[in-house]
């Protein structure tokens, strides 16, 4: 089957997001295993998060306050009064053959988080459902070649804080999708609510998606709705959803089948041979026999409480954007370069953009030096090795006259690359700022080996006088092409 | 109110209890009368009457994110019908009846 998109698709596509997000605590929902990442199997484990007899869970206070935190961040109404459920089924990695979730009154519902692009092609607010708090499963590993081997069960993930946050059916293509998961990551990395870690599986995504196809007489046939599960990327999201999208068109138009008529389908992303293959078919939501967790007492949210974790919760990205841009006067599209690539990164920014004084001018060194050179080498801003005050050192002689802004790039990749202090390289780069009895003489050199571009500037054309600053710099690289071109311009008129 | 075989049946299979047919229609019969006897509740007005969330007039307990020891592995497979010293081992797991 091919699965290309149409250019212009006969058809609205419509997908919802459910994305599971590990909280990061440092233990788990129900009990004081840990819950770091990578540990041998079965070594995180108790008689709680194991289910053994006599076992009770108690809830985890700072699981409950990241999940509201994450919430009031995607604009919820938090609920005053919450409770947890069981929702049961059987399954290997599950061990008490029941999960302990919420049902009927999740913590929170009904807010919405935007995904803007700053160039106004992208533009959408996603209403958001629900979030809700619940315990994770163990993992299940299946030695594949073996065939009919047994499965093996690792335990350490089972009750690990996982938030559910269920989107309505708002996003309108692949390529949304994609974009307000970004921005949903950004905002839950930057609130520390999670890491977000996809390969660590921090971060779960499911999509589900159907078509709605203009029919004769104004009607709308609307597909089966498929839920997409096993994307282990953002882009395997939207390469799933590319294929979904493609695939349920053409069976629409060889089966004619719409939505209702079958049972709703479950399907697996298969990213190496990019399809997605038919699985289960979900159970109905009352087969799982959803009742009130009784080892649970509810959780009632004063206004008290809700105040005190608005308090402590930062800006979120899309505020910090706006602030960025209008304290330091810079443009939406450089705040959002700057945001999104985190926290840490923009405390780099507004600490180099207080000692330059001049926001535009930091953020074009961010933009154009920093970002490059951190991105080829790796690594994180905290341990960038040239620190904002370097920078800031070499903006300001750039400002001085000292020399121009490409000799300043240089210096700053000499910087980094070799760890000494700006002096030593400067020094070393026989860059000694020239001085104005140097330039004059330089610059009377010049125009004397060059009476054809006197002629022209003294007949009105200025801009002949930009011929001159290659010739100057081939004499004395450290000339400032600035400085060059006002004296030049000086010394003619007073020719 | 009362329940078919069918249901009972299909609670039997989601339970993962294999129910003869003899089961079946002892089953039926029985957890009708359960069902049946519960159902009385019915007959109370329960209209101004908010749903109970839990039986103790308790909230909000919590427990601080401190780790706390867990089980070495020995002791966390000790009393599993089969293991490999690191896992819990299973039959391999077919037909995908897991949830999300």
């Amino acid at each position: 089957m091919t699965a290309t998109p149409t250019a212009a698709a006969p058809f609205t596509t419509v997908i919802g997001l459910e994305v599971h997000v590990q909280l990061q605590t440092r233990t788990k929902l129900f009990c004081g295993c840990s819950t770091t990442f990578g540990a041998p199997p079965n070594t995180h484990v108790c008689p709680t998060c194991l289910g053994l007899p006599g076992s009770l869970p108690v809830m985890n206070r700072t699981a409950f306050e990241l999940a509201v935190r994450a919430a009031l961040a995607l604009g919820c109404k938090i609920a005053p009064f919450t409770k947890w459920d069981r929702k049961n089924y059987f399954y290997p990695d599950l061990p008490k053959g029941y999960q302990i979730s919420q049902f009927d009154l999740p913590f929170s519902s009904e807010g919405a988080l935007e995904v803007v692009d700053p160039k106004g092609a992208l533009s959408r607010n996603v209403r958001i459902t629900r979030v809700h708090l619940e315990e994770d499963a163990g993992k299940s590993m299946h030695d594949e070649a073996a065939g009919t081997g047994d499965t093996r069960i690792d335990l350490n993930r089972a009750g690990t804080p996982l938030c559910e946050i269920v989107t309505e059916p708002d996003l309108r293509s692949p390529q949304e999708a994609r974009a307000w998961l970004n921005e949903l990551k950004l905002l839950l990395v930057y609130l520390g609510v999670s890491d977000c870690n996809m390969q660590e599986g921090s971060l779960r995504v499911d999509a589900n998606v159907n078509l709605h196809i203009p029919c004769d007489g104004g009607r709308i046939a609307k597909t089966p709705i498929v839920e997409i599960k096993n994307m282990n990327s953002f882009r395997s999201v939207e390469r799933a959803l590319v294929y979904e999208v493609a695939r349920q068109y053409e069976e629409w138009q060889a089966t004619k089948a719409e939505m209702g008529k079958t049972p709703k389908q479950t399907r697996g992303w298969d990213d190496p041979a990019g399809v997605t293959r038919a699985q289960r078919h979900k159970e109905e939501s009352s087969d799982y026999r959803y009742f009130p967790e009784p080892d649970l007492v509810p959780v009632a949210v004063s206004d008290e409480w809700l105040a005190a974790t608005r308090e402590a919760m930062g800006d979120p990205p899309s505020v910090l954007r706006q602030k960025l841009a209008a304290t330091w006067k810079i443009p939406a599209y450089d705040a959002d370069v700057l945001v999104n690539q985190g926290r840490e990164l923009v405390a780099y920014f507004e600490d180099l953009a207080e000692r330059v004084g001049e926001g535009k001018v930091a953020s074009n060194w961010m933009q154009q030096d920093v970002l490059r050179t951190l991105n080829e080498r790796g690594g994180s801003i905290d341990a960038f090795p040239v620190r904002p005050a370097t920078v800031a050192d070499i903006i300001g002689r750039v400002a001085k006259g000292d020399f121009d802004t490409s000799r300043a790039r240089e210096i700053f990749a000499e910087v980094l690359g070799s760890g000494r202090t700006v002096d030593e390289v400067v020094a070393s780069m026989g860059i000694a700022a020239v001085d104005d009895d140097e330039l004059i003489t330089l610059c009377r050199e010049l125009l004397a080996e060059n009476p054809r571009v006197v002629a022209d500037v003294k007949g009105g054309k200025e801009q002949a006088a930009a011929g001159l600053i290659g010739q100057a710099k081939k004499k004395n690289p450290n000339v400032n092409p600035g400085k060059v071109r006002a004296m030049c311009l000086d010394l003619i008129r007073q020719m | 109110m009362s329940l078919s075989r069918n249901d009972v049946a299909k609670v039997g299979l989601l339970a993962r209890l294999a129910l003869s047919d003899a089961d079946l229609d002892t089953m039926t019969r029985e957890l009708s009368t359960i069902v049946g006897f519960v159902g009385q509740l019915e007959q109370i007005d329960t209209a101004d009457v908010a749903p109970l969330a839990h039986p103790l007039d308790t909230q909000n307990v919590f427990r601080a994110d401190v780790p706390k020891p867990s089980l070495t592995t020995a002791e966390a497979l000790q009393s599993a019908p089969r293991h490999d010293g690191e896992c819990f081992l299973v039959p391999a797991v077919l037909g995908d009846t897991g949830a999300a």
